[in-house]
């Protein structure tokens, strides 16, 4: 039982940490030639914090596999934080990856450009995508707190 | 009501955009009181009283929240009903309607406006319907660029009277609070794949854990939105709004619906979960391919991609079909079955094909509940195909569904109303903007285009769509069209859907009207005559009503969870009174309630669903009750002179017409709903006696004899008594025969 609320608690103190350098971002975007560094930076982190993420799933997840998923509420909630904070950085780096520096991942668009045209207009601000972050992540621990009793 | 106001917002399309936007609130305020005005015909007509059976538990439910506040409310164990069992009843109901009407009684209380917890919850469905035509506006605006589709949309809403059905002021179900949430939730997933916010998908989410606390009809739309993401993602249009909106949804969203201590875990556990589960596991894959591909340009790449999601989709599958065999993952639930295969639930459970609003739907019905919206809905659906955006296609796939589910089961016309209502709109908004604004000079769409060339080569007279006779004509039937709309729409929540069907009303020979309240008489005879913790044996129906109104404890209720006690039930009714005697002491039976029609012509009593009772009861004990019994030699089902020897013997024909022929001259007794002529010897009783009819004769209340203090059988025991009575009878003839009450 302890591995788990170890597993689960590590998950919601990085993102805590991303913070930082995301807040910081605007105040550094004045410089041009600081812009891709810090996109790649930014983007870095979050890939850490991503991987980091399915380690703590893939952890717990081998937990309930081996040793049984007995307090299957503390299980699940601590499972589904790790997946569930996963989604959200990996919709968060979408947001700022696509709109920030030049997209990472342009071909995507190749073959269904017909379809995508009209696809990254709504030109999410980084600020906004990480409000929205914050509010997701707020309403998913939440929920974990609610569930694992 | 509306309409009108409506179409005036079309022709003014050339006033500024404030008075445009002060128009749009001031139309919007206009539906939701029109909507809100349209469902109170029951209270005008009878009184402020909670409708029908389900809602009497909900109301019940409600009091007990408000009363004993939500913790207590949280973990209720009810012990009066379902009489040896209990219910666990805060942990096997959805909680979301008796907490909306808790929390905005504690907002009217705050305010220091005094107001009955039973007002709140007969005004509830009315005030929520208000809020659904809103909720249509936003959805449609999504839909369509014409703003007036929107008004339009919110507008049939309001009125239609497929939504007026579960909604009608005192209906205070689960389906009043749901059908906002579902239409709203799906305005937010709308908008979440359009903007690719995580803002508006945890919107969803929470939107979608409010439903599933209101309703158990949240399958739909746990089962919709994947299927539309899967449709999207088939046709090639994935992109990274789709995923961060599905994600997010999903994430957060099955986190909240297992909150809800009924759903549990169910989202992981019941394969009516699993797409979604699926589609989440497929689209992320389907981002990491994209994201690979960002590296990896090449056309072998698109082989891996296929070949990959495939595999997986296989590997996917035979892992859910190994799990749901051995037992991890529960099958499919009984009521999916029956929405696939129309025969499934008559054989296999027949408490599901009993309730009535489980049957296929006429096809009428469909004519009677949206008249011509279901003309325009097709229009609608083909115009979605024009312009087919990620929207557009929710609309089509929501369509879709949805007809065939308003097909299958009459209750889900509720789930189709708002999609039909929303491509009505689209179409006749199309219509409407093409055929009205079109006196300008430079025409901007193509309709436009046709039309000039129509005026220029006509010298004459102005003929095609430019000249005003054809506005006329146009506008002036779809005015025509609306305003029959209206019509139809009033008459049918009047007549059809406004009865609180606890009181009957019925028109004398002279027109006036005639109020037949036997349920409430009777219902309060037992509150008023019966111990507290006497315990009521009736057939299901009936539960939810004795606990509301008789606040007695009963045997069985419309909660139906378990089968073999209401069969229990079906059996000790359908059996000889040797039978059911035991049974009847077994379960501690004070008191068995009936509802009977003949003398009154009221055709929904226990009589015409007593089959059913049979059938569930030769479902549990197929040796000892059999349908087949109960049918003459040339199957039917009568309950005359020719009825079978089993059928006259049964305790629920006996307690039917025990001492029904008094009321007639000898061998004159008529039953008005079977229209037959009864028997000119009533049935025995002997384990029961008398104890209450109801004026019209519609419920009668009889008592269970003790055991006999001698140890003589009852049948005995009545035939001494009968013996001795017929010598005193000799002596004074004539009060015996009137029945006093």
């Amino acid at each position: 039982m302890p591995a788990k609320r170890n597993a689960a608690s590590p998950a919601s103190a990085p993102a805590a940490s991303t913070t930082a350098p995301l807040s910081s971002g605007p105040a550094t975007l004045k410089t041009n030639s600081s812009i891709t560094d810090i996109a790649i930076h930014r983007i870095l982190l979050l890939d850490a914090f991503m991987a980091f993420l399915v380690l703590v799933g893939g952890v717990q997840f081998l937990y309930c596999v081996v040793a049984g998923n007995y307090p299957f509420n503390a299980f699940l909630s601590g499972f589904s934080a790790a997946v569930g904070q996963f989604v959200l950085t990996a919709s968060l780096r979408m947001q700022t990856s696509d709109t920030g520096a030049t997209s990472s991942k342009p071909s995507s668009k190749g073959k269904n450009a017909r379809f995508a045209e009209d696809e990254q207009d709504t030109g999410i601000s980084h600020e906004r995508a990480f409000a929205d972050y914050i509010f997701g992540s707020l309403i998913l621990h939440f929920f974990c707190i609610n569930f694992i009793n | 009501m509306a309409e009108p106001s409506s179409l005036d917002v079309l022709l003014k399309g050339s006033s500024g955009r404030n008075t445009r936007g002060l128009l749009r609130i001031v139309i919007l305020l206009t539906v939701a009181a029109a909507a809100v005005a349209s469902r109170l015909f029951s209270v005008i007509r009878f009184e402020s009283i909670i409708h029908e059976f389900d809602p009497w538990f909900n109301f019940r439910a409600t009091k007990y929240l408000v009363e004993n506040g939500f913790y207590s409310f949280w973990d209720w164990f009810d012990d009066r009903t379902w009489h040896p069992l209990g219910r666990v009843t805060g942990g096997t109901l959805y909680p979301g309607l008796m907490v909306t009407s808790g929390v905005i009684w504690h907002v009217l209380r705050l305010l220091t406006i005094p107001v009955d917890i039973r007002n709140v919850c007969v005004m509830l469905a009315p005030g929520f319907s208000g809020l659904t035509a809103l909720a249509m506006y936003l959805l449609t605006c999504e839909m369509s660029t014409s703003p007036s589709a929107g008004l339009l949309a919110a507008a049939f809403m309001g009125i239609a009277p497929g939504y007026i059905s579960r909604s009608v002021a005192g209906s205070y179900d689960n389906e009043a609070i749901a059908i906002f949430l579902m239409v709203f939730t799906f305005y937010l997933w709308i908008k979440a794949v359009k903007n690719g916010s995580i803002m508006w998908g945890a919107l969803t989410a929470l939107f979608y854990g409010y439903m599933v606390s209101a309703w158990g009809g949240y399958v739909f739309i746990t089962n919709i939105i994947p299927l539309h993401v899967f449709v999207l993602l088939c046709m090639g249009r994935y992109s990274s709004r789709a995923y961060i909106a599905y994600t997010t949804w999903y994430a957060l969203g099955t986190l909240g619906s297992m909150q809800i201590p009924f759903v549990g875990f169910l989202p992981i556990r019941n394969s009516d979960h699993m797409s979604a589960l699926g589609v989440f596991g497929l689209i992320q894959l389907v981002a990491f391919a994209e994201f690979v591909r960002g590296f990896l340009p090449g056309k072998q790449f698109q082989r891996l991609l296929t070949s990959m999601v495939l595999l997986t989709f296989g590997i996917g599958f035979a892992g859910l079909v190994l799990l749901t065999v051995s037992g991890v993952v529960a099958p499919w639930s009984g009521r999916f079955y029956s929405l696939w295969d129309t025969g499934y639930a008559k054989i296999h459970i027949p408490i599901i094909a009993s309730v009535s609003e489980h049957q296929p739907t006429a096809w009428p019905a469909f004519f009677f509940d949206l008249n011509f919206l279901i003309w325009l809905f097709p229009a609608g659906v083909f115009m979605c195909f024009q312009s087919l955006k990620d929207e557009h296609v929710f609309v089509i796939i929501y369509a879709v569904l949805s007809s065939y589910f308003a097909g299958v089961m009459v209750r889900l016309m509720l789930t189709l109303t708002p999609i039909v209502c929303v491509a009505a709109a689209m179409a006749l908004s199309a219509v409407l903007d093409n055929f009205l604004t079109l006196g300008k000079p430079t025409p901007p769409s193509k309709v436009n285009a046709d039309g000039s060339k129509f005026f220029g080569s006509g010298k004459g007279p102005m003929v095609g769509i430019y000249s005003s006779i054809s506005k006329l004509f146009v506008s002036g039937t779809i005015t025509l069209y609306l305003l029959i709309f209206v019509a139809h729409c009033t008459w049918v929540t009047s007549n059809a859907y406004s009865s609180p069907s606890v009181v009957l009303a019925s028109r004398m020979p002279d027109g006036s009207q005639f109020i037949i309240d036997d349920y409430r008489e009777a219902y309060y005879w037992l509150r008023q005559n019966t111990p507290d913790n006497a315990k009521i044996m009736s057939w299901w129906d009936y539960g939810y009503q004795i606990g509301g109104m008789a606040d007695r404890p009963t045997l069985v209720d419309n909660n139906t969870w378990n089968n073999t006690h209401i069969a229990t039930v079906g059996k000790a009714m359908s059996s000889r009174e040797e039978v059911s005697y035991p049974i009847l002491r077994q379960h501690d039976v004070d008191y068995v309630l009936v509802v009977f029609g003949g003398l009154l012509g009221y055709s929904g009593d226990d009589l015409n669903k007593f089959l059913w009772m049979v059938r569930i009861a030769e479902g549990i004990w197929p040796d000892e009750v059999k349908e087949r019994d109960f049918f003459t030699s040339r199957g039917e089902y009568r309950v005359d002179e020719e009825a079978t020897p089993t059928m006259r013997n049964s305790l629920m024909y006996k307690m039917s017409y025990y001492n029904y022929q008094s009321l007639f001259p000898a061998g004159q007794a008529v039953d008005r709903v079977r229209g037959v002529k009864l028997p000119a010897e009533g049935p025995q009783l002997n384990t029961l006696e008398e104890a209450f009819t109801s004026e019209n004769w519609i419920i009668r209340i009889f008592k269970v004899k003790d055991l006999d203090n001698f140890g003589r059988d009852h049948s005995n025991v009545v035939a001494f008594d009968k013996g001795l009575k017929k010598k005193r009878a000799t002596k004074k003839k004539g009060p015996r025969v009137l029945r006093t009450e």
